[in-house]
């Protein structure tokens, strides 16, 4: 990942600089968070179809080894090339390798988080390779020198008037054009080109099949499979997690997938590969970086469930406010939030905070992750291991305290009452988040308790 | 490359080992049963008014004869190329019988008839393999697309049209509900981001 | 019917008169009510930080309090949600298993096991009404707009009892905001941002009053209201409820 690592709040407060252009952001995701549930409501049975994938993926996460075997059979016997990859730095040198034996130094490449997790476009690019990004989105960050800000929609950040002005100096558009369609078209034109060109496509994966070794890649654009039909070579890349035991069970997954996302009843492309084509190599990479240890955490496994549909994001009122960039991880938002920090929990200790627990998150996620849950456990582990600020540590050791006497509470809260009422300078500054743009509550002469005293006890 | 081997599979064996290691004791998959929302009466009707909301042009016809006839008063170019899988279709189209030649020669087609094997009404999906297509890209790579399907393969939902695809051999297989598109420019829908711009699909009867 | 009066610890001190309004609608609706004196807070605050483990003597002083009552009551869905799904002492006290079962939120007390269907109360104004997120996704007080299932509403119903009141109708039914507890300052920018909003949803649909079943989000509103010199105000739907039609 290209981001500069900085915190969650720190970004917020860059990105809140603007407050039209929050409205903005908010706006726009917030429209697709209400196409998803138009798009749901649609189907009477959601519920239901909610809960068979949530099993489903249960039974996928039990019995993972097995299923990865047979994947790896089938897949071997439909004639694709089967690699298995520890990390992000062995996914990195394994696509290099496939790459270098064949002469390649061109690549096309259709959206893959995975290959964002692991930093594969700078590695090559650092040995040589251009990797052109063809989803359109990814293509504009790309453009931009930007990591997306969001798995399905990586531009959403942006207006079309700084599209126009990227494309101006890199596609030689008109300048100042911003006309979405003028703006796709001439991109269509330059992909085109390079789709013709190029003799390798890596795609990501969005299900693979243990039953028949297939695999199915999602798109609207087409450019997966222009990529990936074009090409002589076909390299796959997919988290050891995106496993579905049997092919009958894609009828619930593609049901579920697009109308989360983006409330469409299912993506323009749903694409089978099973046997490569004549002449063709089928490359498939499976990757595991950190998600076997994952998979051994009680309380945070059921986060490997996840499809990347992103509907946890475009509902979040935090993600909405804050943006994608200011998780500082290729996933972002809610799911991002509770699988970073089991690959790095220093530097991803700010995230599990990045929310209110509101809890929208867990219900339009459609394999019901209980992702508001794990943000209020990893909040435990990650203070409990030490990966809080020691005076959040000193003043929640005190709250601790003061909290647990009556006598100290009743002291305290009579203090604060009468600071607020008496020097209500002492809060009511800079230094006090709360004031800087809220009111201190006003402090009342009396307590309930005090109340209580006099009206219900005398 | 021996070395590069080994290597590889040395990871798969701790990838497993340490996912075997990790994984909960099995839970056992669900029994997928759901009702059909829809009485099989209105799914024609159901396809064509989401193929609409898809940008789709729809037609209903009698059979090839009568979707030939509509081809033949399209206006098109004498300069556009057309091509197509279905043999009824010679006289409008090139027909393509196998991936004889690079895919890559396909890149100026203009039109592609091609039949499907199903199509999904809740969805407006259509089911194609490579057989039907012959390459796989060209349902990709042309301008636009028209798609025939016969009306007593069309099924309500993805359940169903899986319990058909289930056991049929295919190399291939792509499910395709309307012309390619985009919204990633502040989410103005575009049709046409890389593969065709438009799309029709002509129910036959037989 | 014994009750313990269970009043989180801001409300005790800031806010005493939603205290009080909690207190007299349950002894009109023929609760005998208590208010166990040495309670402090549930300890909420610290375990949505990730201090739950600061947290046990918190948690040994609310079973003490709280134990050998028929039910425990708060006009706070936090609050509630909090004890019913974390209240546990290190030394495993045997009410806190009693006490995590009889826990109810004020609105779902009156609805579910007091199970009212009138009330003499009259609230002559538009109000709007806050869905707080752990009330309502938490303890289910109304149904949620992310799910395809029947609509309902505890608190709802009740304020669907009070004479002359109109509730307005929100853009955003259900959005969070924004207050989460030490969010409210850890993400100072993005918490005060989702108070505006919240706020104008229900300025912009003339709200006189913007009502709620947790005081924690309206003293967050409260905040930005007064900032924004608005002249629409909060009330906490005890207020409401225990308002007296002549």
């Amino acid at each position: 990942m290209h981001t500069n690592v900085t915190n969650h709040a720190d970004a917020s407060i860059d990105f809140n600089l603007d407050e039209a252009r929050v409205d903005w952001h908010d706006k726009t995701l917030w429209f697709i968070r209400e196409k998803r549930d138009k798009a749901s409501h649609l189907i009477p049975e959601w519920e239901d179809l909610r809960e068979y994938a949530s099993q489903i993926k249960n039974n996928v996460l039990s019995n993972l080894s097995e299923y990865l075997v047979q994947f790896e059979e089938k897949a071997k016997a439909n004639g694709v090339i089967v690699h298995w990859a520890a990390d992000a730095a062995e996914h990195n040198k394994i696509v290099h390798q496939i790459l270098k034996q064949h002469q390649i130094d061109r690549m096309v490449k259709s959206k893959s988080m995975l290959t964002e997790e692991c930093g594969l476009n700078e590695y090559l690019e650092a040995n040589g390779v251009e990797v052109i990004d063809t989803d359109l989105g990814e293509r504009i960050v790309q453009l931009a020198k930007e990591p997306p800000s969001h798995i399905v929609l990586p531009c959403i950040h942006k207006k079309k008037e700084e599209i126009g002005e990227l494309f101006h100096e890199h596609l030689h558009t008109e300048k100042g054009a911003s006309d979405p369609q003028y703006l796709t078209a001439a991109a269509r034109e330059h992909l085109r080109e390079t789709f013709l060109t190029r003799r390798a496509a890596l795609t990501g994966v969005n299900f693979a099949i243990a039953e028949t070794g297939e695999f199915v890649i999602c798109t609207n654009e087409g450019n997966a499979d222009m990529g990936a039909h074009l090409a002589d070579v076909h390299i796959a890349c997919m988290g050891i997690e995106k496993i579905l035991p049997k092919q009958a069970h894609l009828g619930v997954f593609l049901r579920l997938l697009a109308r989360s996302a983006t409330g469409q009843p299912i993506t323009t492309y749903s694409s089978h590969f099973k046997i490569p084509q004549p002449h063709q190599e089928v490359h498939i990479v499976l990757v595991d970086n950190g998600r076997s240890v994952h998979l051994g955490k009680e309380d945070f496994r059921n986060a490997l469930k996840c499809i990347r549909c992103a509907a946890c994001m475009n509902t979040c009122p935090v993600y909405r406010r804050s943006g994608g960039h200011s998780y500082h991880n290729a996933v972002a938002g809610p799911i991002g939030s509770i699988l970073t920090p089991n690959m790095d929990m220093k530097k991803n200790a700010d995230l599990p905070f990045a929310s209110t627990l509101c809890g929208s998150c867990s219900n339009v996620c459609p394999v019901k992750i209980d992702i508001h849950d794990q943000l209020y456990k990893w909040r435990q582990v990650l203070m409990k291991e030490g990966y809080g600020p020691a005076a959040k540590n000193a003043s929640m050791k005190m709250m601790g305290w003061v909290l647990s006497s009556p006598k100290l509470y009743d002291f305290s809260g009579k203090a604060a009452r009468w600071v607020l009422r008496n020097t209500p300078f002492v809060v009511s500054n800079k230094l006090n988040p709360w004031f800087k743009e809220r009111e201190m509550p006003e402090a009342p002469k009396e307590s309930f308790k005090e109340w209580y005293l006099k009206n219900r006890q005398s | 490359m021996v070395a590069i081997n080994i290597f590889i599979s040395m990871s798969r064996e701790s990838i497993l080992k340490e996912v075997k290691k990790n994984q909960p004791s099995l839970i056992p998959l669900p029994d997928v049963h759901l009702p059909i929302a829809v009485a099989a009466g209105n799914w024609i009707a159901a396809l064509k008014e989401r193929l609409e909301l898809l940008h789709v042009d729809v037609h209903e016809f009698a059979n090839e004869g009568a979707v030939l006839h509509f081809l033949k008063q399209q206006n098109r170019k004498n300069t556009d190329r057309v091509v197509t899988t279905i043999p009824a279709f010679q006289s409008v189209a090139t027909i393509i019988t196998s991936a004889s030649e690079d895919a890559h020669t396909l890149e100026n087609v203009e039109l592609a008839i091609i039949p499907a094997h199903l199509g999904v009404a809740e969805n407006g999906a259509m089911w194609v393999t490579d057989a039907l297509i012959k390459y796989r890209v060209l349902p990709f790579i042309t301008q636009q697309l028209a798609v025939v399907v016969k009306r007593n393969t069309i099924v309500y939902n993805m359940h169903q049209a899986y319990e058909k695809i289930a056991g049929t051999a295919y190399e291939f297989g792509v499910f395709i509900a309307g012309p390619s598109k985009t919204a990633d420019i502040e989410q103005s829908l575009v049709l046409g981001a890389h593969g065709p711009k438009g799309m029709m699909v002509f129910i036959v009867d037989e | 019917m014994n009750v313990a009066l269970f009043i989180p610890c801001y409300v005790d001190q800031f806010y005493p008169h939603v205290a009080i309004a909690t207190l007299e609608l349950l002894e009109k609706l023929g609760c005998k009510v208590s208010y166990p004196l040495k309670q402090t807070c549930c300890g909420q605050p610290m375990a949505n930080s990730g201090f739950a483990h600061e947290a046990d003597a918190c948690s040994q002083l609310f079973a003490e309090n709280f134990a050998g009552f028929d039910y425990v009551v708060s006009p706070s869905g936090s609050c509630t949600l909090h004890i019913k799904h974390h209240l546990h002492t290190p030394a495993h006290n045997p009410a806190e298993q009693h006490i995590r079962q009889t826990v109810y939120e004020l609105t779902e007390f009156l609805v579910d096991v007091l199970k009212v269907t009138s009330l003499n109360a009259k609230f002559p104004h538009k109000v709007g009404m806050h869905q707080s997120c752990h009330g309502q996704r938490g303890l289910h007080l109304s149904q949620m707009s992310e799910l395809n299932a029947a609509n309902y509403s505890k608190p709802g119903s009740l304020l669907d009892m009070v004479a002359d009141i109109e509730l307005i109708h929100l853009d955003r039914v259900d959005e969070c905001c924004g207050f989460g507890g030490t969010f409210c300052v850890a993400e100072e920018a993005v918490s005060a941002k989702m108070g505006k909003d919240r706020v104008s949803d229900h300025v912009r649909h003339q709200a006189e009053y913007i009502t709620g079943a947790d005081m924690s989000c309206l003293m967050h509103m409260e905040g930005i209201l007064k900032r924004q010199k608005s002249s629409t105000k909060i009330i906490h739907i005890a207020e409401i409820l225990n308002t007296h039609n002549p």
